[in-house]
């Protein structure tokens, strides 16, 4: 650590430093404060008793999407009282505090961390928070992003600064080359399979290796979307060509000499060969297959072609959580994954809500149709992804095969709106939290990628997508 | 922020590892616009049924533990959603100190700003309290933050770690906004060497 060598963390943390104190704590700059509507109201309303304001309105974007219906009749209004009353008070805050805001009937409203990379907000070696824990997701561009709590977000707003302690280092090495079937989905859900939800706290993670470089920058979102179910606060990918490709001419990127100033100063985003890493990881991409969880927790995943496990093969602590998390799910030790039978199908999220995901659902779905009996819906990360899907033809062939298709927002992921499930309603989701009663209370979540919850909606079972390929 | 000063009480034991935040304060909770009142919403699909019910073998609805302001709790205590309605539910319904192993980075955080103090220990230690827990009324557990201490009902002593800076916060109850306000001049600075640097910003 004392070589003067670097990790991409250390760099990042050092650049946004503004002050220390010999016990180690930190004040941080903040470069970014994305806002939704859920975590922030009781943040405005503290700034407004103490009679603050925002100190940087102009880097403090807001969006509702937690609560916000997906059906299209939610342009007449948001009929649940208290969801309405949230989202206003969002509408209201916004205003009030001059920050800027995408409301729920503008066309680039979406989940906040699908519009933040899709508007250009997110850019390499930023410092990036929002109250909300997938805000890792924008660390697949090389920013640390990490969510943050309410009294947090209120501290950003007023000082647009961040009281923190430096994480630990982790590095998370994925080599070979994915097989066939196998996505970001696979990989990141492998991972915290490897690390337990617990191996990242106290961590920020890099993932790097051939298989993350082959990833798309989407698919790298996907994979930092979940740094967080292994425990980490973020997730960090280093930027090459392909996010500087991605970044380009998006509304918010900077352009002519600013870009090419950027750039210069975006390239040396990398960790130093040699730099110390507290923790690290190394796994076979090739030996990674497509996954489902069986389980309460994110790390309850295996294989698609396993068996459910026995509480018994686990430490006695776990064994306890196992025990009750099959009873949860209503599966037996010993059956067949591929032998559950699944009531509906859930496309979305910010883990799994962007194009490239709709893209890989229509491909499995050419020529197939949703199981006759199964509730199946998509619902675009954004207003910006569903325009483009409805113009490359993806809407319309996904609704001829039996899906919904819905407006943007995050919906099923955590069932704040009427998107719910009924109580032992079983989902293939491709969100990203199976704990108990996320989707709904009583409701069976299993997590995986979505071309397996595409391979899902056409069986009806738990399915190896690679028997559709 | 209200001071934090000694705690007596029972302590409830929840063995259960990776107690995730939609379990303390489930999503249809988190429609409210303010900090109070989640109390008894608190861990509410593990405390009621369908019906609103109380469950009977839920730890909290146990007489000797209806009142504590000690949890003693199983491994990754507060993983999942940065929720701050999750110690939000805890302060409301009286806890005040929450003992693991170990603890989701974002919840530990919010424990802090909200009054609340989790303390991490080494997983003997955490059984220990944890065996003493489990005898109810019986047990009183004293947590004693200026001398890091935890006093066992039998008199024996565990001591615990706690960031030098969070103490001072708990033990005063102030709040973090003041404290960096006094650094505007810092942050001032900061900003201007900042965007000179990275006029893209």
């Amino acid at each position: 650590m004392m070589s003067g060598k670097k990790t991409l963390y250390d760099k990042i943390w050092d650049e946004h430093l503004i002050s220390e104190e010999a016990d180690g704590t930190s004040l941080i700059y903040v470069d970014r404060h994305l806002v939704h509507e859920v975590t922030s109201p009781q943040a405005f309303e503290g700034l407004r008793l103490a009679g603050r304001n925002v100190r940087a309105p102009e880097k403090t974007i807001a969006v509702p999407d937690h609560n916000v219906p997906t059906t299209v009749d939610r342009t007449e209004g948001i009929s649940n009282k208290e969801s309405r009353i949230q989202v206003e008070a969002l509408d209201k805050n916004a205003k009030e505090f001059g920050i800027i805001y995408y409301p729920v009937n503008d066309i680039r409203q979406g989940i906040v961390h699908i519009i933040g990379p899709e508007l250009g907000w997110t850019l390499p070696g930023m410092t990036i928070v929002c109250g909300d824990s997938h805000t890792a997701t924008h660390g697949a561009f090389g920013s640390l992003a990490h969510g943050i709590g309410t009294s947090e977000v209120e501290h950003v707003l007023a000082t647009q600064t961040l009281i923190q302690k430096k994480s630990k280092n982790m590095k998370v090495e994925v080599f070979g080359k994915l097989g066939n079937g196998v996505t970001a989905k696979d990989v990141t859900l492998t991972i915290i399979g490897e690390t337990g939800t617990a191996g990242g706290t106290g961590h920020v993670i890099e993932y790097m290796g051939s298989v993350i470089e082959d990833l798309s920058v989407e698919g790298r979102m996907t994979v930092c979307n979940m740094a967080i179910e292994g425990g980490a606060r973020a997730g960090l990918v280093a930027p090459d060509q392909k996010t500087f490709d991605y970044l380009k001419g998006r509304p918010h990127v900077p352009k002519g000499s600013n870009w090419e100033m950027a750039l210069q100063s975006w390239k040396e985003l990398f960790s130093d060969e040699g730099a110390f890493f507290d923790k690290f990881i190394h796994i076979n991409g090739g030996k990674i297959a497509p996954v489902v969880t069986w389980g309460t927790s994110p790390e309850d995943v295996l294989p698609i072609n396993s068996i459910v496990p026995h509480p018994g093969d686990f430490d006695q602590q776990k064994s306890l959580a196992v025990k009750r998390s099959l009873d949860y799910m209503g599966l037996n030790p010993g059956q067949k994954l591929e032998d559950v039978e699944i009531n509906t199908v859930f496309i979305g999220s910010c883990t799994n809500g962007r194009i490239e995901d709709l893209r890989e659902v229509a491909r499995i779905m050419e020529g197939r149709k949703v199981k006759d009996g199964l509730r199946a819906m998509v619902v675009p990360g954004s207003g910006l992804v569903r325009e483009q899907a409805e113009e490359e033809g993806i809407a319309q062939r996904l609704q001829e095969a039996g899906f919904e298709w819905r407006l943007a927002g995050c919906s099923m992921c955590l069932a704040m709106n009427p998107d719910q499930l009924s109580p032992k309603e079983r989902c293939a989701s491709t969100s990203n939290r199976n704990f108990e009663g996320r989707q709904g209370r009583g409701g069976r979540t299993h997590l995986m990628s979505p071309a397996m919850a595409a391979a899902a909606a056409v069986t009806g079972y738990l399915t190896d997508v690679r028997n559709l390929m | 922020m209200e001071k934090f000063s000694k705690i007596k009480s029972v302590a409830a034991p929840l063995p259960l590892i990776n107690i995730d935040t939609d379990m303390i304060i489930p999503k249809q909770f988190l429609k409210t616009i303010k900090r109070s009142g989640l109390g008894k919403n608190l861990f509410d699909e593990m405390r009621y049924d369908e019906c609103g019910k109380e469950l009977e073998n839920f730890v909290l609805n146990k007489k000797a533990y209806r009142n504590t302001n000690i949890l003693v709790a199983g491994d990754n205590f507060g993983c999942g959603s940065s929720r701050e309605h999750a110690p939000w539910a805890l302060v409301d319904f009286g806890i005040k100190v929450v003992i693991s192993t170990s603890f989701a980075d974002i919840f530990f955080n919010n424990c802090f700003k909200n009054g609340i103090l989790p303390i991490e220990l080494e997983k003997d230690k955490r059984d220990t309290l944890m065996l003493d827990a489990e005898k109810g009324s019986n047990a009183i557990l004293m947590v004693d933050l200026f001398d890091q201490e935890i006093t066992r009902p039998d008199g024996s002593i565990i001591q615990f770690e706690v960031d030098s800076f969070r103490k001072h916060c708990l033990l005063n109850g102030l709040d973090d906004i003041e404290l960096t306000m006094k650094k505007i001049k810092k942050i001032n600075d900061f900003e201007q060497t900042y965007s000179t640097k990275m006029p893209w910003l």
